[in-house]
């Protein structure tokens, strides 16, 4: 262009220039309109789950919430047994896996050396992607067996006076599926929380050194209160996890919709519900309508836990500037 | 004295906990790729990548079909999947910046936290429903829909990534802002975006519950994209729960291939990411 100037036109210039800028709109457009096509499924999504559960609603409305027997060929739809259901083995598995993980997310931000930690860090984040039918044939032929012949029998001579811990086991059992889930959720919980308290500032941890704190007194007064909100942000994305947690938990929960006192006992989890039984439902049916209706409540209890993980982690970056 | 005594004592026992937890954590690993390795290894024979399952009660046979099915529906949610994230992804990084880019951040956050199995049902609704059978487009559209919003992101974190001067370089030779982006941007970022892609792909790969009532599953071959198809996760699942040692024994082997699969793909793009990104900050 530079070396002719004269021959070219002052006009065709122009026009060529137009022509490059014309890609702009173009490629704005375009990426634009994939990114707009995100909205559209988020919203078909939300739409499906919506009218696809349309007669259960009307009929049953928060009495399906609140109802607890479950007989599809009675056409009986209580959904109390799976609510309960994901959300004890939640519970039980964030009351395992939470102590754990923080403990390890503590020695690999605070004591390990840095290789060995990334080391340490690389492993766990593996196990975050090991896929979830495989934790389910491991619970059924190792875990299952495991906790039948060795942890049970502890637990059951120890706590055997508590309710929860009353009962014939079977191995299948909302305990089993609290304990796979634990497993699978740790690594959520390690890598996050490591991530946060090496976010924490150094002077922090020297400021209490030098006050005469030992070294676990300055993490756990001053580094994890520190660190508190986004490991609480870690927990709760999480639990979000577990809750939506399907093959495992169908695997070792036993699949019976039952609200028993004892861990010890088989239960259902909405998922588990939803991956059972749903393929043996015919279009439009009311058996059917109702599993989306399961689903619609399972979207809504992530979609609330995601949010408040989010807010949390949120703030602990806004705190942290 | 004692005080101080106690304290130390503290220290050092709540210090060693926490080393017991971390061995805790990463031995799972240990235990799982062994029990599998020992379990699934053993399994393994040339029939079980190239013959049909036999019905009950023969022993024997393989899961080609399976194998071959997980390829098609994956290709099939690749195809929908990384253009529309990546495109989005593009977006977002170098045009967003309005109010519909925080809707759709929003909106990208709150599908990346639907629980698989809801994905299933979404899929069943607009596919398996208006078609009136299962299908192996089907499983691949669940699959896609899920692979979206990390295809998205990581698109978006790669190109962010790229220095800023390197596209001010671009325009001050006269580039348009797309020319930039597509011969200049987006190169730069390709080997991350890549990685980020292989992840997406092995995350998907191990994913049963959305195919349980999209592609259903099956025990023969799956001609073309329109027939119910089986595929390795979900063979896993039907041959675990089943009372039959030789099918249990089909599931560790199928198992041990998934896992290998999944644990390579991971290990390979983590390391090429961490070194793009060490590559970055020196």
């Amino acid at each position: 262009m530079a070396t002719s100037p004269a021959t070219v036109p002052q006009s065709s210039e122009g026009s060529l220039f137009k022509r490059l800028r014309a890609g702009d709109p173009i490629a704005h457009t375009l990426t634009g309109m994939a990114a707009s096509t995100i909205l559209t499924i988020t919203a078909l999504l939300v739409y499906n789950l919506w009218i696809g559960s349309e007669l259960p609603r009307s009929l049953f409305g928060w009495g399906f919430v609140t109802g607890s027997s479950w007989d599809p060929v009675a056409e009986k739809f209580g959904a109390l047994p799976f609510i309960y259901g994901t959300l004890m083995t939640s519970l039980l598995a964030l009351l395992v896996a939470v102590p754990v993980g923080l403990g390890a997310a503590i020695f690999l931000a605070e004591l390990a050396p840095r290789g060995a930690s990334d080391a340490l860090t690389f492993m766990i984040e593996l196990l975050a992607a090991v896929p979830s039918v495989i934790y389910g044939l491991l619970g059924i032929f190792l875990l299952v067996p495991f906790l039948q012949t060795v942890v049970v029998p502890v637990l059951v001579a120890t706590l055997g006076f508590l309710p929860i811990f009353q009962g014939q086991f079977y191995g299948v059992s909302v305990f089993s599926a609290g304990i796979i889930l634990a497993i699978m959720i740790v690594p959520f919980i390690v890598s996050v929380s490591r991530e946060v308290l090496l976010a924490v500032p150094q002077d922090q941890r020297e400021a209490a050194l030098a006050l005469g704190s030992t070294r676990w007194e300055s993490t756990w007064k001053v580094v994890v209160p520190y660190a508190m909100s986004g490991i609480f942000g870690s927990v709760f994305l999480a639990l979000a996890r577990a809750l939506g947690e399907t093959m495992a938990v169908t695997m070792v929960i036993g699949n019976k919709p039952e609200i028993a006192a004892s861990l010890l006992a088989p239960g259902y989890s909405i998922a588990a519900v939803i991956a059972n039984e749903f393929a043996e439902t015919t279009s439009r049916s009311m058996h059917q309508q109702v599993l989306f209706e399961l689903g619609l409540v399972l979207f809504a209890l992530t979609v609330i836990i995601n949010g408040a993980a989010r807010l949390l982690i949120l703030s602990m970056k806004g705190g942290s500037k | 004295m004692t005080l101080t005594f106690r304290r130390k004592a503290v220290n050092a026992f709540m210090l060693a906990l926490t080393g017991v937890c971390t061995f805790l954590v990463a031995g799972v690993l240990l235990v799982i790729l062994g029990y599998l390795a020992w379990n699934g290894a053993s399994s393994l024979s040339v029939d079980f990548f190239t013959k049909l399952p036999v019905p009950v009660g023969e022993t024997g046979g393989g899961m080609a079909p399976a194998i071959l099915g997980s390829a098609k529906v994956l290709l099939v949610a690749m195809l929908i999947g990384v253009p529309i994230g990546f495109f989005a992804g593009v977006y977002l990084a170098e045009f967003g910046g309005g109010a519909l880019s925080g809707i759709i951040r929003y909106a990208t956050d709150l599908l990346n936290g639907v629980p698989s199995i809801v994905i299933g049902i979404f899929a069943y609704a607009i596919v398996v429903k208006p078609m009136g059978h299962f299908s192996t487009l089907a499983g691949g559209i669940a699959l896609g829909i899920m692979m979206i919003p990390i295809s998205l992101r990581t698109t978006e974190e790669f190109l962010r990534a790229v220095p800023v001067n390197l596209r001010e370089g671009a325009m001050a030779l006269g580039a348009s802002r797309s020319r930039t982006i597509f011969t200049v941007v987006i190169p730069a970022a390709k080997s991350g975006i890549l990685s980020g892609l292989m992840l997406n792909l092995a995350r998907v790969a191990g994913e049963t519950a959305p195919l349980l009532f999209t592609a259903l599953g099956s025990t023969f071959w799956s001609p073309g994209w329109m027939l119910a198809t089986a595929t390795l996760p979900q063979m896993i699942y039907a041959y675990a729960i089943s009372p039959y040692e030789d099918w249990h024994r089909q599931a560790w082997a199928a198992g041990f291939v998934l896992l290998v699969l999944v644990l390579t793909v991971n290990a390979v793009a983590r390391f090429a990411i961490g070194r793009t990104s060490a590559r970055g900050r020196s």
